[in-house]
């Protein structure tokens, strides 16, 4: 070997003659190779084109910093100079708000050290440290390790028509034991609820069944009977106790099994709905009462009369925690605990809304109506999107973490792909269960739909449904008892305030204007005069008869003008700018016709 | 028919033994983590509220002195020793660690007017109310040795300050004059007058360091370079100031410590107006020094508090007072920028903490990323009005308390005053002036 190792180190001090080449790889360009120059020229005929072909439209690069590539001692190039580029759809995801553009002036000048400065020196770093983050938590993504599931059908076969025995019997046999039927014909139709890490079931039957089990492994925690009708169940923020709407009162029970809490303040409870970061227990009331009852200290936050008869449609959504009302009359309500009246109202069906759901981001809403029509809306504009119609009507609306729309008509569950975007022909998969379906919910975190019918509860194999990767300090899956129960001191530590429930969640981050303005208007009464005023200009005294008061008019004067030609100067930039934009419009949308004259 | 179900190996997630770390993996998804903002401002205002909580700033009391502290020195090379000088003419050297006296020199027959320690931290200067200046060394004498002196200078008139240049062997007294003093020689090398009146606190520039300041009972402030036979320039102000501190990092600030209750950090290139006025206190400023780190300064107050003023707010951020703690004369702020040493009149030291709820002693880099996290949560929302009351709120002494009431009154009083005048003549007759340009008299070039 030393010898070799030699030899090949005389070859390359002598470098007479032919040189031994290094092996080619993958991005060395083939006939920059051929031509053997020297890399030192190649660099600078790569500048040069780049030069020229200024005005071309230059081929798209991989990487944004190409040319500028770093050369180490040895010579070679660094193939992935500069730092590696994140696509931009990622960035977007990650990016929260604008980054402020408005930094200007001199950091710290020589004598005022005012606050103005202060102030921009310190958002240009935020800005900075934001993009940094951004670019962070978007590279950070490539290292998430599971990805989602997926269900493509053959040539000429539809994935509709795909049943679940075969989806069992082509994957492996774990996730193959999700799919399952639980059969509970005697106290049957039945509710249902998972945990927030989707590791438990709750299921409970019209009758008065009502049981707990970790449906991983299939271990049944309690079973009880309440011996009275149970209209909703849901679990509280772990899985340590659960809330039981029966006949009349509002019950608590732990997992075990055992009553905690009876709570006489709510009654006739229709549907609950669980907010885990404000630990708020929502329930909508068959009088019309919407009830907000935080968990974490046993009070009654707010009591709302709705004035709208039964309540038995109720979602919440994810976003901004604000509780969404279905009525007869076709109108959905939003309610959040700290107005007497509803947020928005708004009319979405002919006939009364027979469900509601809303996606995890807060933009989409669906509903569906006795009009036996699906309807999506854009919730943060108040807008419709899509309308099907489906010839049984829907009921149970269901959404995924990934945007899969699970709608039961009857006994068939039939589940909808991308119904936010583009209009939806036919459904992505379906199903018939026993009997009526009576509640529905995707399981979070997996590719499961549970559906609780009259005839027990099956659980179904939707690939594509949950989100692969969890996110380990929220909601995990797998946490044991330790973890779970710092987890649980942690939430209860940040637990927001139901005063803060509104329908923008970022609006804490924003600066009050008004309240702004006003403060500064009582501050000018108060002072007497508006101390953010633009000071006024005052020549300097100039020595040798130049200050005589022609003099010092003129260069007011002077200053003057010049405040007015900037600011002339910026509106003028403002309209060629605005036509400019426009210009290019009319460009693209190409020829003009006579008839155009008479559009608006 | 092409199928992938979600399917999670429970090993990848669960820790393989119980000794191992649990296992959290993350996803950084902002649709997974909802309510960013309600949450965060949750945390913040939790860490605000333990802020308050854990506010325990007072450490020890270093008792030994016989009379009231006068000055106090520390050490450009060590950050466990202080020294103090009181009124009886005793100075003291303390180990700060262990809050014990390392030895006592009987210095000077009444006050203990100044003092100062050698760049090289080898031996310290002290004048008094004898007319000298002695130079003594830092160490103990040996056993059975009296402490002598390493040097005495017999001087005409009283020195009532000493500071010692930061990189040379020579260093400044006033009294009637500034002298500049060589070590080596007994007699002064330089001497500046401007005006007869006595100057009670002179300082070098720890950056530029031939350049000095000093403040005299005739209300002003006088700049000298070293290498100049006369002074710089001159500041009259309103009333006098006491005392006078530069900014270590920016060589052309500096800080003075006024009768009139305020502060003022001025310019050196501009003194028409300082910069900015730093008003709290509610009785005359005595002292002042500034934090390593030239962010922040403490001032010492005849109020019996001391305050910490961030360099830039007219406002201070923290007010420290015990009811024992009388007149505060003399207050350092160590080299590490995490204590506050303060001397007062009933003969005490005082050392308290310089951020009041900060964790002493090593942390863990999790404990710090903790701190770092929440002191970024709390600078976040900052401005909201729940999170500014609990940060804000202090505890005050009642006549303290009440004399701010009263103070503010007559500030509003005099401000309406002004307003109606301005009312009622002539529109331009009144100009407005701003609080920063009503306190100076002059500038004296």
């Amino acid at each position: 070997m030393a010898t070799a190792t030699d030899a090949t180190a005389g070859e390359t001090h002598v470098g007479k003659e032919k040189k031994k080449k290094a092996p080619k790889r993958y991005w060395q360009d083939t006939k920059a190779d051929g031509e053997g120059e020297p890399e030192d020229r190649n660099y600078k005929k790569v500048q040069r084109e780049t030069k020229t072909s200024k005005n071309k439209p230059v081929r798209k690069k991989t990487r944004i910093h190409g040319t500028q590539e770093k050369k180490f001692i040895s010579g070679k190039k660094d193939p992935f100079p500069g730092p590696a580029p994140v696509p931009e759809e990622k960035l977007r995801k990650f990016r929260r708000g604008q980054p402020f553009n408005q930094v200007s002036g001199n950091f710290f000048p020589i004598r005022n050290i005012g606050k103005q400065d202060i102030y921009s020196y310190i958002l240009k770093h935020a800005n900075e440290s934001s993009t940094l983050a951004t670019n962070r938590a978007a590279r950070f993504d490539l290292l998430l390790p599971e990805d989602a599931g997926f269900l493509e059908a053959d040539e000429g076969e539809d994935t509709c028509a795909i049943r679940q025995e075969d989806i069992a019997e082509a994957v492996d046999i774990t996730s193959a034991t999700k799919y399952f039927n639980l059969s509970l014909t005697q106290f049957g139709p039945y509710r249902l609820d998972y945990t927030r890490n989707g590791r438990h079931l709750l299921l409970g039957g019209r009758r008065g069944h009502v049981s707990c089990f970790d449906w991983h492994s299939k271990q049944l925690m309690c079973e009880i009977n309440v011996m009275e009708t149970v209209n909703d169940v849901k679990w509280l923020h772990s899985e340590a106790m659960f809330a039981v709407a029966q006949k009349k009162w509002l019950y608590i029970y732990d997992s075990t099994g055992i009553e905690l809490h009876c709570i006489r303040r709510f009654n006739d409870v229709l549907r609950m709905q669980f907010l885990p970061y404000h630990f708020l227990l929502a329930t909508a009331s068959a009088t019309g009462f919407l009830q907000y009852l935080d968990v974490s200290v046993g009070k009654e936050v707010a009591t709302t009369c709705t004035k709208s008869g039964r309540l038995d449609v109720m979602a919440q959504n994810p976003y901004n925690a604000v509780i969404h009302l279905g009525h007869p009359t076709g109108t959905v309500t939003l309610w959040s605990p700290n107005q007497r009246t509803p947020l928005v109202k708004m009319l979405c069906h002919r006939g009364g809304v027979r469900s509601i759901a809303v996606d995890k981001t807060g933009t989409y809403m669906v509903t569906s109506g006795l009009d036996r029509k699906l309807k999506v809306f854009d919730i943060r504009a108040f807008q419709p999107l899509h309308s099907y119609f489906l010839p049984a009507g829907a009921s149970c609306l269901s959404l995924s973490q990934k945007g899969l729309l699970s709608a039961c008509t009857g006994d068939i569950v039939q589940v909808y792909k991308d119904v936010f975007n583009t209009p939806v022909k036919k459904p992505y998969m379906a199903h018939r269960v026993r009997g009526a379906v009576w509640g529905a919910q995707f399981c979070p975190f997996e590719d499961v739909l549970g559906i609780g019918h009259a005839e027990g509860f099956t659980s179904l194999i939707i690939p594509g449904a949950g989100e692969p990767n969890f996110d380990g300090l929220d909601a995990n899956p797998y946490r044991s008892v330790k973890q779970r129960q710092e987890w649980e001191v942690k939430a209860l530590l940040e637990k927001v305030q139901p005063e803060l429930i509104s329908l923008d969640p970022d609006r804490l981050c924003e600066v009050d204007r008004a309240t702004w303005e006003q403060k500064h208007q009582e501050r000018v009464k108060r002072l007497g005069y508006d101390p953010l005023a633009k000071e006024k200009f005052m020549p300097r005294y100039k020595a040798k008869g130049r200050s005589s008061s022609g003099n010092v008019e003129k260069r007011k004067k002077q200053v003057a003008h010049e405040d007015q030609r900037d600011l002339i100067r910026k509106s003028v930039e403002e309209k060629m700018a605005k036509e400019k934009e426009l210009k290019e419009k009319k460009a693209e949308q190409g020829k003009t016709s006579a008839l155009d004259r008479f559009k608006k | 028919m092409k199928v992938k179900v979600l399917c999670r190996n429970p090993d990848d997630y669960v820790r393989e033994t119980s000794k191992d770390l649990q296992r959290v993996p993350r996803n950084y998804d902002p649709t997974l983590n909802p309510f960013e903002v309600p949450r965060e401002y949750a945390r913040a205002l939790n860490a605000t509220k333990l802020d308050r909580v854990f506010a325990k700033p007072f450490i020890a009391a270093l008792d030994g002195h016989r009379d009231g502290v006068n000055c106090m020195a520390k050490l450009p090379t060590s950050l466990s020793t202080l020294l103090s000088g009181s009124c009886d003419g005793e100075v003291k050297v303390w180990n700060l660690p262990t809050r014990k006296c390392l030895h006592t020199v009987q210095a000077h027959e009444g006050f203990v007017r100044g003092m100062c320690v050698r760049f090289c931290g080898t031996s310290f200067f002290t004048t008094g109310d004898d007319k000298t200046i002695k130079q003594w060394k830092m160490e103990a004498p040996g056993y059975g040795e009296e402490e002598e002196p390493l040097n005495m200078i017999l001087g005409k008139t009283v020195y009532t300050g000493i500071d010692h240049h930061w990189k040379e062997g020579t260093f400044a007294t006033c009294g009637q004059q500034v002298d500049i003093w060589d070590e080596e020689r007994s007699s002064p090398i330089r001497t500046f007058t401007w005006g007869v009146d006595s100057v009670s606190c002179v300082r070098f520039n720890p950056i530029e360091a031939k350049l000095l300041a000093s403040c005299a009972s005739d209300r002003s402030i006088v700049l000298y370079d070293m290498r100049e036979s006369a002074p710089l320039q001159k500041v009259i102000m309103k009333l006098r100031s006491n005392a006078l501190c530069w900014n270590p990092m920016e060589a052309y600030i500096f800080t003075c410590a006024n009768e009139d209750y305020n502060l003022y950090t001025y310019d050196m290139r501009q003194l028409s107006s300082p910069v900015v006025v730093h008003s709290d206190h509610v009785s005359a400023v005595l002292d002042v020094d500034y934090s390593p780190t030239g962010k922040e300064f403490v001032s010492a107050s005849f109020d019996k508090t001391i305050r910490i003023f961030p360099k830039h707010q007219t406002r201070s951020r923290e007010v420290y007072h015990t009811k024992r703690m009388q007149h505060v004369i003399c207050v350092k702020w160590s080299m590490d920028n995490k204590y506050v040493m303060t001397g007062s009149d009933e003969m005490n030291i005082r050392l308290w903490k310089a951020n009041a709820s900060e964790k002493l002693g090593l942390l863990t880099p999790r404990e710090k990323q903790a701190q770092n996290y929440s002191q970024k949560l709390k600078d976040k929302f900052q401005h909201h009005p729940q999170i500014r009351r609990i940060a804000r709120h202090r505890h005050l002494p009642k006549n303290i308390y009440n004399l701010r009431k009263e103070m503010h009154i007559m500030k509003e009083a005099r401000r309406r005053k002004e307003l109606n005048v301005r009312k009622h003549s002539k529109p331009g007759s009144v100009p407005f002036v701003p609080e920063r340009k009503k306190h100076v008299v002059t500038v004296v070039e």
